[in-house]
Protein backbone atom coordinates (compact mmCIF):
# COMPACT_ATOMS: atom_id res chain seq x y z
CA UNK A 1 0.00 0.00 0.00
CA UNK A 2 2.69 2.39 1.11
CA UNK A 3 5.19 3.35 -1.14
CA UNK A 4 8.84 4.02 -0.12
CA UNK A 5 8.79 7.87 -1.20
CA UNK A 6 6.43 10.10 -2.76
CA UNK A 7 7.42 11.24 -6.01
CA UNK A 8 7.05 14.73 -6.76
CA UNK A 9 7.96 17.65 -9.85
CA UNK A 10 7.82 21.14 -9.62
CA UNK A 11 8.06 23.09 -12.60
CA UNK A 12 9.55 26.66 -11.75
CA UNK A 13 11.99 29.60 -13.53
CA UNK A 14 12.92 30.55 -10.71
CA UNK A 15 16.30 29.25 -9.67
CA UNK A 16 16.02 30.19 -5.66
CA UNK A 17 12.36 29.14 -5.47
CA UNK A 18 13.46 25.41 -6.83
CA UNK A 19 16.20 25.66 -4.49
CA UNK A 20 14.01 26.11 -1.06
CA UNK A 21 11.47 23.89 -2.67
CA UNK A 22 13.78 21.24 -2.29
CA UNK A 23 15.51 22.18 0.82
CA UNK A 24 11.89 22.03 2.85
CA UNK A 25 11.28 18.99 1.64
CA UNK A 26 14.59 17.23 3.12
CA UNK A 27 13.26 18.27 6.72
CA UNK A 28 9.60 16.47 6.47
CA UNK A 29 8.45 13.44 8.19
CA UNK A 30 7.35 11.74 4.52
CA UNK A 31 9.77 10.91 2.40
CA UNK A 32 9.81 12.37 -0.80
CA UNK A 33 11.69 12.15 -4.12
CA UNK A 34 11.99 15.47 -5.49
CA UNK A 35 13.02 16.77 -9.49
CA UNK A 36 13.39 20.43 -10.61
CA UNK A 37 12.29 21.55 -14.12
CA UNK A 38 13.11 25.04 -15.46
CA UNK A 39 10.14 25.85 -17.53
CA UNK A 40 7.08 24.16 -18.53
CA UNK A 41 8.77 23.16 -22.01
CA UNK A 42 11.56 20.79 -19.76
CA UNK A 43 8.47 19.52 -18.26
CA UNK A 44 6.21 18.43 -20.58
CA UNK A 45 8.89 16.97 -22.50
CA UNK A 46 10.19 14.47 -19.90
CA UNK A 47 6.17 14.13 -18.86
CA UNK A 48 5.77 12.65 -22.07
CA UNK A 49 8.71 10.72 -22.58
CA UNK A 50 8.47 7.33 -22.45
CA UNK A 51 10.41 6.23 -19.68
CA UNK A 52 8.65 9.07 -17.32
CA UNK A 53 8.28 8.58 -13.90
CA UNK A 54 4.98 10.10 -13.15
CA UNK A 55 4.92 11.47 -10.47
CA UNK A 56 2.18 11.26 -7.13
CA UNK A 57 2.29 15.46 -7.06
CA UNK A 58 3.22 17.41 -9.75
CA UNK A 59 4.02 21.64 -8.50
CA UNK A 60 3.21 23.76 -11.55
CA UNK A 61 4.62 27.31 -11.54
CA UNK A 62 1.72 29.74 -13.62
CA UNK A 63 4.57 32.44 -14.96
CA UNK A 64 7.17 30.47 -17.18
CA UNK A 65 8.80 31.19 -20.56
CA UNK A 66 8.24 28.47 -23.25
CA UNK A 67 5.30 27.42 -21.90
CA UNK A 68 3.21 28.80 -18.89
CA UNK A 69 1.84 26.61 -15.99
CA UNK A 70 -1.87 26.82 -17.42
CA UNK A 71 -0.62 25.89 -20.45
CA UNK A 72 0.87 22.50 -18.70
CA UNK A 73 -2.39 21.99 -17.02
CA UNK A 74 -4.07 22.07 -19.80
CA UNK A 75 -2.21 19.61 -21.95
CA UNK A 76 -1.96 17.20 -18.59
CA UNK A 77 -5.37 17.33 -17.94
CA UNK A 78 -6.23 16.39 -21.86
CA UNK A 79 -3.79 13.08 -21.08
CA UNK A 80 -5.50 10.28 -19.34
CA UNK A 81 -1.85 8.91 -18.40
CA UNK A 82 -1.97 11.68 -16.13
CA UNK A 83 -5.36 10.67 -14.62
CA UNK A 84 -3.74 10.05 -10.97
CA UNK A 85 -1.38 12.84 -11.07
CA UNK A 86 -2.10 15.17 -8.43
CA UNK A 87 -1.67 19.00 -9.52
CA UNK A 88 -0.73 22.03 -7.21
CA UNK A 89 -0.09 25.07 -8.37
CA UNK A 90 2.66 27.01 -7.16
CA UNK A 91 2.60 30.90 -7.90
CA UNK A 92 3.22 34.29 -6.55
CA UNK A 93 -0.38 34.97 -7.84
CA UNK A 94 -3.13 35.28 -5.55
CA UNK A 95 -5.88 36.37 -7.54
CA UNK A 96 -9.26 34.91 -6.86
CA UNK A 97 -9.54 35.13 -10.61
CA UNK A 98 -6.46 32.62 -11.42
CA UNK A 99 -7.22 30.17 -8.34
CA UNK A 100 -11.19 29.99 -9.41
CA UNK A 101 -9.85 29.22 -12.83
CA UNK A 102 -6.69 26.76 -12.04
CA UNK A 103 -9.04 25.01 -10.04
CA UNK A 104 -12.22 24.40 -12.48
CA UNK A 105 -9.88 23.27 -15.08
CA UNK A 106 -8.27 20.56 -12.98
CA UNK A 107 -5.80 21.77 -10.64
CA UNK A 108 -6.27 20.24 -7.29
CA UNK A 109 -3.88 22.30 -4.99
CA UNK A 110 -3.60 25.85 -5.18
CA UNK A 111 -0.53 27.29 -2.88
CA UNK A 112 0.47 31.38 -3.23
CA UNK A 113 4.27 31.46 -2.21
CA UNK A 114 4.76 31.76 1.38
CA UNK A 115 7.49 34.71 2.09
CA UNK A 116 9.19 32.15 4.92
CA UNK A 117 11.31 28.89 4.64
CA UNK A 118 9.25 27.97 8.34
CA UNK A 119 5.71 28.75 6.34
CA UNK A 120 6.89 26.96 3.28
CA UNK A 121 7.42 23.70 5.19
CA UNK A 122 4.58 24.04 7.04
CA UNK A 123 2.43 24.37 3.18
CA UNK A 124 4.25 21.46 1.64
CA UNK A 125 3.80 19.24 4.99
CA UNK A 126 0.34 19.85 4.61
CA UNK A 127 -0.03 19.08 0.87
CA UNK A 128 2.01 15.84 1.08
CA UNK A 129 0.21 14.78 3.96
CA UNK A 130 -2.91 15.47 2.79
CA UNK A 131 -1.55 13.43 -0.32
CA UNK A 132 -0.80 10.65 1.54
CA UNK A 133 -4.42 10.81 3.31
CA UNK A 134 -6.34 10.44 -0.34
CA UNK A 135 -3.78 8.10 -1.38
CA UNK A 136 -4.03 5.72 1.81
CA UNK A 137 -7.63 5.78 2.50
CA UNK A 138 -8.92 5.40 -1.47
CA UNK A 139 -10.54 9.01 -1.28
CA UNK A 140 -12.09 10.48 -4.57
CA UNK A 141 -9.19 12.64 -5.78
CA UNK A 142 -11.93 14.43 -7.72
CA UNK A 143 -13.25 16.15 -4.89
CA UNK A 144 -9.29 16.98 -3.60
CA UNK A 145 -9.41 20.78 -3.66
CA UNK A 146 -7.12 22.41 -1.07
CA UNK A 147 -5.85 26.18 -0.92
CA UNK A 148 -3.34 27.24 1.24
CA UNK B 1 -20.68 -17.29 -25.70
CA UNK B 2 -20.62 -15.71 -22.14
CA UNK B 3 -20.97 -17.41 -19.29
CA UNK B 4 -21.58 -15.28 -15.99
CA UNK B 5 -20.26 -16.50 -12.33
CA UNK B 6 -20.49 -16.17 -8.76
CA UNK B 7 -17.81 -16.10 -6.11
CA UNK B 8 -18.17 -16.77 -2.26
CA UNK B 9 -14.66 -14.56 -1.50
CA UNK B 10 -14.40 -16.24 1.42
CA UNK B 11 -14.23 -19.93 0.05
CA UNK B 12 -11.90 -19.07 -2.82
CA UNK B 13 -9.31 -16.93 -0.82
CA UNK B 14 -8.96 -20.14 1.52
CA UNK B 15 -8.47 -22.59 -1.21
CA UNK B 16 -5.85 -21.03 -2.30
CA UNK B 17 -4.41 -20.33 1.01
CA UNK B 18 -4.92 -24.08 1.82
CA UNK B 19 -3.24 -24.80 -1.87
CA UNK B 20 0.02 -22.57 -1.11
CA UNK B 21 0.12 -24.13 2.37
CA UNK B 22 -0.08 -27.53 1.05
CA UNK B 23 2.64 -27.10 -1.47
CA UNK B 24 4.85 -25.82 1.27
CA UNK B 25 4.32 -28.90 3.41
CA UNK B 26 3.49 -26.21 6.33
CA UNK B 27 1.24 -27.44 9.43
CA UNK B 28 -1.43 -24.81 9.79
CA UNK B 29 -5.54 -24.18 10.48
CA UNK B 30 -7.24 -21.62 9.04
CA UNK B 31 -8.65 -19.49 11.68
CA UNK B 32 -10.81 -16.86 10.85
CA UNK B 33 -11.16 -15.42 7.62
CA UNK B 34 -7.62 -14.04 6.56
CA UNK B 35 -6.14 -15.45 9.81
CA UNK B 36 -3.87 -18.07 9.46
CA UNK B 37 -2.56 -20.02 12.55
CA UNK B 38 1.01 -21.69 11.94
CA UNK B 39 1.39 -25.02 14.90
CA UNK B 40 5.02 -24.74 14.40
CA UNK B 41 7.01 -21.48 14.48
CA UNK B 42 8.25 -20.31 10.64
CA UNK B 43 11.27 -20.04 9.87
CA UNK B 44 12.62 -16.73 7.64
CA UNK B 45 12.98 -18.75 4.62
CA UNK B 46 9.85 -20.52 5.23
CA UNK B 47 7.97 -17.30 5.52
CA UNK B 48 9.60 -16.20 2.54
CA UNK B 49 8.59 -18.75 0.56
CA UNK B 50 5.12 -18.27 1.96
CA UNK B 51 4.93 -14.42 0.82
CA UNK B 52 6.47 -15.40 -2.63
CA UNK B 53 3.69 -17.66 -3.09
CA UNK B 54 0.89 -15.39 -2.22
CA UNK B 55 2.54 -12.63 -4.30
CA UNK B 56 1.00 -14.20 -7.47
CA UNK B 57 -2.47 -13.68 -6.22
CA UNK B 58 -1.69 -10.11 -4.52
CA UNK B 59 -2.02 -11.27 -1.31
CA UNK B 60 -0.01 -9.39 1.28
CA UNK B 61 1.08 -10.75 4.49
CA UNK B 62 0.32 -8.42 7.15
CA UNK B 63 3.23 -7.54 9.32
CA UNK B 64 2.44 -6.59 12.18
CA UNK B 65 -0.11 -6.05 14.61
CA UNK B 66 -0.02 -2.26 14.66
CA UNK B 67 -0.62 -2.19 11.02
CA UNK B 68 -3.71 -3.91 12.12
CA UNK B 69 -5.03 -1.97 14.93
CA UNK B 70 -4.72 0.97 13.10
CA UNK B 71 -6.74 -0.03 10.27
CA UNK B 72 -9.57 -1.27 12.65
CA UNK B 73 -9.33 2.43 13.96
CA UNK B 74 -10.16 3.98 10.82
CA UNK B 75 -12.57 1.16 10.15
CA UNK B 76 -14.32 2.12 13.38
CA UNK B 77 -14.25 5.93 12.79
CA UNK B 78 -15.31 5.79 8.95
CA UNK B 79 -18.02 3.85 10.33
CA UNK B 80 -18.97 6.24 13.03
CA UNK B 81 -19.35 9.04 10.74
CA UNK B 82 -21.78 7.43 8.00
CA UNK B 83 -23.62 5.48 10.22
CA UNK B 84 -24.42 8.16 12.54
CA UNK B 85 -27.85 7.79 12.69
CA UNK B 86 -27.19 4.88 14.65
CA UNK B 87 -27.03 7.75 17.28
CA UNK B 88 -23.35 7.52 19.02
CA UNK B 89 -23.85 9.87 22.20
CA UNK B 90 -20.64 9.40 23.44
CA UNK B 91 -17.27 11.05 22.46
CA UNK B 92 -15.41 9.58 19.58
CA UNK B 93 -12.55 8.94 21.93
CA UNK B 94 -14.37 7.01 24.79
CA UNK B 95 -16.29 4.91 21.82
CA UNK B 96 -12.93 3.86 20.22
CA UNK B 97 -11.30 2.79 23.34
CA UNK B 98 -14.50 0.78 24.47
CA UNK B 99 -14.68 -0.40 20.85
CA UNK B 100 -11.21 -1.62 20.62
CA UNK B 101 -10.57 -2.16 24.24
CA UNK B 102 -7.58 0.14 24.38
CA UNK B 103 -7.02 2.95 26.30
CA UNK B 104 -7.50 6.40 24.02
CA UNK B 105 -4.01 7.63 24.89
CA UNK B 106 -2.59 4.23 23.45
CA UNK B 107 -4.44 4.13 20.33
CA UNK B 108 -3.94 7.74 19.54
CA UNK B 109 -0.65 7.72 19.98
CA UNK B 110 -0.17 4.31 17.60
CA UNK B 111 -2.32 6.21 15.05
CA UNK B 112 -0.10 9.19 14.66
CA UNK B 113 3.32 6.93 14.74
CA UNK B 114 1.96 4.91 11.37
CA UNK B 115 -0.55 7.40 9.42
CA UNK B 116 1.36 10.88 9.83
CA UNK B 117 -2.11 12.23 11.18
CA UNK B 118 -3.44 12.45 14.22
CA UNK B 119 -7.12 10.56 15.08
CA UNK B 120 -8.76 13.84 15.33
CA UNK B 121 -7.50 15.15 12.33
CA UNK B 122 -8.48 11.88 10.35
CA UNK B 123 -11.68 12.27 11.88
CA UNK B 124 -12.59 16.00 10.27
CA UNK B 125 -10.78 14.98 7.16
CA UNK B 126 -13.07 12.02 6.72
CA UNK B 127 -16.28 14.16 7.93
CA UNK B 128 -15.44 16.95 5.21
CA UNK B 129 -15.11 14.65 2.62
CA UNK B 130 -18.20 13.12 3.64
CA UNK B 131 -19.62 16.50 3.56
CA UNK B 132 -18.14 17.36 -0.21
CA UNK B 133 -19.59 13.75 -0.98
CA UNK B 134 -23.70 14.80 0.04
CA UNK B 135 -22.69 18.09 -1.06
CA UNK B 136 -22.68 16.78 -4.54
CA UNK B 137 -24.18 13.67 -4.57
CA UNK B 138 -27.26 13.97 -2.16
CA UNK B 139 -28.03 17.66 -3.10
CA UNK B 140 -28.04 18.04 0.62
CA UNK B 141 -28.17 21.71 1.82
CA UNK B 142 -25.12 22.80 4.54
CA UNK B 143 -27.57 22.78 7.66
CA UNK B 144 -29.30 19.79 6.82
CA UNK B 145 -25.46 18.54 6.40
CA UNK B 146 -24.71 19.76 10.04
CA UNK B 147 -27.04 18.79 11.69
CA UNK B 148 -26.61 14.72 10.07
CA UNK B 149 -22.86 14.85 11.01
CA UNK B 150 -23.77 16.25 14.51
CA UNK B 151 -22.23 19.40 14.18
CA UNK B 152 -23.51 22.07 16.63
CA UNK B 153 -23.99 24.79 14.02
CA UNK B 154 -24.02 25.47 10.06
CA UNK B 155 -20.94 27.91 11.00
CA UNK B 156 -19.16 24.84 12.80
CA UNK B 157 -19.32 22.52 9.59
CA UNK B 158 -18.41 25.64 7.39
CA UNK B 159 -15.63 26.99 9.46
CA UNK B 160 -14.37 23.33 9.63
CA UNK B 161 -14.82 23.26 6.05
CA UNK B 162 -12.62 26.22 5.29
CA UNK B 163 -10.06 25.09 7.63
CA UNK B 164 -9.45 21.88 6.13
CA UNK B 165 -9.70 22.53 2.37
CA UNK B 166 -8.92 26.76 2.56
CA UNK B 167 -12.15 27.16 0.39
CA UNK B 168 -15.41 27.95 1.46
CA UNK B 169 -18.06 24.67 0.64
CA UNK B 170 -20.26 27.02 -1.57
CA UNK B 171 -17.05 27.78 -3.45
CA UNK B 172 -16.23 23.90 -3.57
CA UNK B 173 -19.62 23.36 -4.98
CA UNK B 174 -19.26 26.14 -8.04
CA UNK B 175 -16.07 24.69 -8.61
CA UNK B 176 -17.09 21.19 -9.05
CA UNK B 177 -19.88 22.71 -11.17
CA UNK B 178 -17.80 24.60 -13.41
CA UNK B 179 -15.56 21.64 -14.21
CA UNK B 180 -18.66 19.35 -15.37
CA UNK B 181 -19.96 22.13 -17.25
CA UNK B 182 -16.24 22.16 -19.20
CA UNK B 183 -15.95 18.79 -19.12
CA UNK B 184 -19.16 18.15 -21.15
Amino acid sequence: MAKDYTHIILADDDEDDRLFFTDAFDELKITTKVSTYNDGAYLMEYLLSEDAVIPEILFLDLNMPRKSGKECLHEIKANSRFKNMVIAIYSTSASEEDIEDTFVKGANIYIKKPDSFKKLKKILNNVVTTNWQYQANGLNKNNFLLRL
Amino acid sequence: MKIFVKFNFNKVCSAVLTEQLNKLGLKYNIANFGEVDFLEPLSSEQKKMFSEALDAYDIEIVEDQKTILVQKIKDTIIDMIYNLDTEIQTKSSVYLSEKLEHSYHYLASLFSEVTYTSIENFIILQKIEYTKHLILNENLSLTEIAFKLNYSSVAHLSTQFKNTTGITPSAFQRIIAKRKLLNN
